[in-house]
């Protein structure tokens, strides 16, 4: 496999306002212990419906929070491409994801910055909703190539502020 | 339950500030668990399937930035310990002081430092920030409180910090 080194996106193709293309998934339960065991997370109510029923009062397992950043993360770079960087993501969870659910991923662009550094960063607005309504609301923070030359990974130290 | 900040046990406002629970990860960063949570979102990027753009792109194959909390969530069980393992303990510890038995996470904030590389060796401490008055909401009645949680390589290189929002609650059955 050879990817292409050529960044997907750089500073000049952005502007405030635009959006991310939609992404829909179908949420299966395998959907959910899938991501909650990939993320060594053994809390019962991601795996045992009973006990999510009984003890969390809620209607099925759901996503734990660590796979809900693993989606938001893949949505993210799907469009920045692999040159994007992740600074800093942070989410509210409003409500849970349960196995029959088809989640929608959406989002767009708050804000385009060049930080002192030389650093570009997209601010985004991203969500998950489940029939309308926003279930996981995320502010994201993610630089991408200033130019085809340039490279967030290789940013160290006083170089890397997010 | 306490009701109001006065009645927050001193132990718990002990714990405001303190660097609680240091500790290494368990065994070295490595890719099978980074397949698997790539798998599980179905993450085609190629900074994490091909290694030799991974070299070009970053110097060396690395995880996703997401999956800081993974490396510290301990083994369900291992030799040596009796019943279940749980990570972000001093969360649990909040819920069995208060004497709350339901918790939720109703946020999450994440701060990428230095990428986590394969056969790193991270290490981590825990601080309680914060203690909230007593809430109700549409799950119970509670207290919200904040960890955060630093995180380090084996170069003392920050790799990250999650910050966590966490509600406390009976539920109004209980």
């Amino acid at each position: 496999m050879s990817a292409n080194l050529n960044p997907k996106l750089t500073a000049a193709q952005v502007s405030v306002g635009d959006e991310l293309p939609p992404l829909t998934v179908p949420v299966t339960a395998t959907t959910v212990v899938l991501g909650a065991l990939a993320s060594r997370d053994w809390r019962p109510m991601h795996h045992d419906r009973d006990f999510a029923v009984n003890r969390n009062g809620v209607r099925d397992i759901f996503i734990n929070t660590p796979n809900n950043a693993a989606w938001f993360e893949r949505y993210i770079t799907d469009w920045t491409g692999p040159f994007g960087r992740l600074g800093r993501m942070k989410f509210r969870m409003n409500s849970s994801v349960f196995p029959g659910d088809e989640m929608l991923m959406s989002g767009s662009v708050k804000n385009v910055s060049t930080d002192a550094a030389g650093c570009c960063w997209l601010d985004l607005n991203v969500c998950v909703s489940v029939d309308g309504e926003v279930s996981t609301s995320c502010e994201a923070r993610v630089a991408i190539p200033e130019d085809a030359s340039d490279n967030p990974w290789a940013r160290k130290g006083d170089q890397w502020r997010p | 339950m306490p009701e109001t900040n006065a009645d927050i046990p001193q132990q718990v406002l002990d714990l405001i500030g303190k660097h609680q629970y240091e500790e290494e990860t368990e065994f070295e960063i490595e890719m099978g668990y980074v397949y698997n949570t790539l798998a599980a979102v179905q993450n085609a990027n190629p900074l994490y399937w091909d290694k030799s753009f991974a070299e070009q792109v970053v110097g060396a194959q690395i995880a996703p930035p997401t999956m800081l909390s993974v490396w510290f969530r301990p083994h369900y069980w291992s030799p040596g310990f009796e019943g279940e393992r749980t990570a972000l303990q001093s969360h649990f510890d909040m819920k069995r002081i208060m004497e709350l038995p339901e918790a939720i996470i109703g946020g999450n904030e994440s701060i990428f430092g230095v990428p986590v590389k394969m056969g790193d060796k991270l290490r981590t401490y825990q601080v309680l920030t914060s203690v909230s008055e007593v809430k109700k909401t549409r799950v119970g009645t509670g207290r919200f409180w904040v960890i955060e949680v630093h995180c380090f390589n084996q170069h003392d290189e920050h790799v990250g910090t999650d910050i966590y929002n966490c509600f406390g609650y009976r539920r109004p059955a209980q």
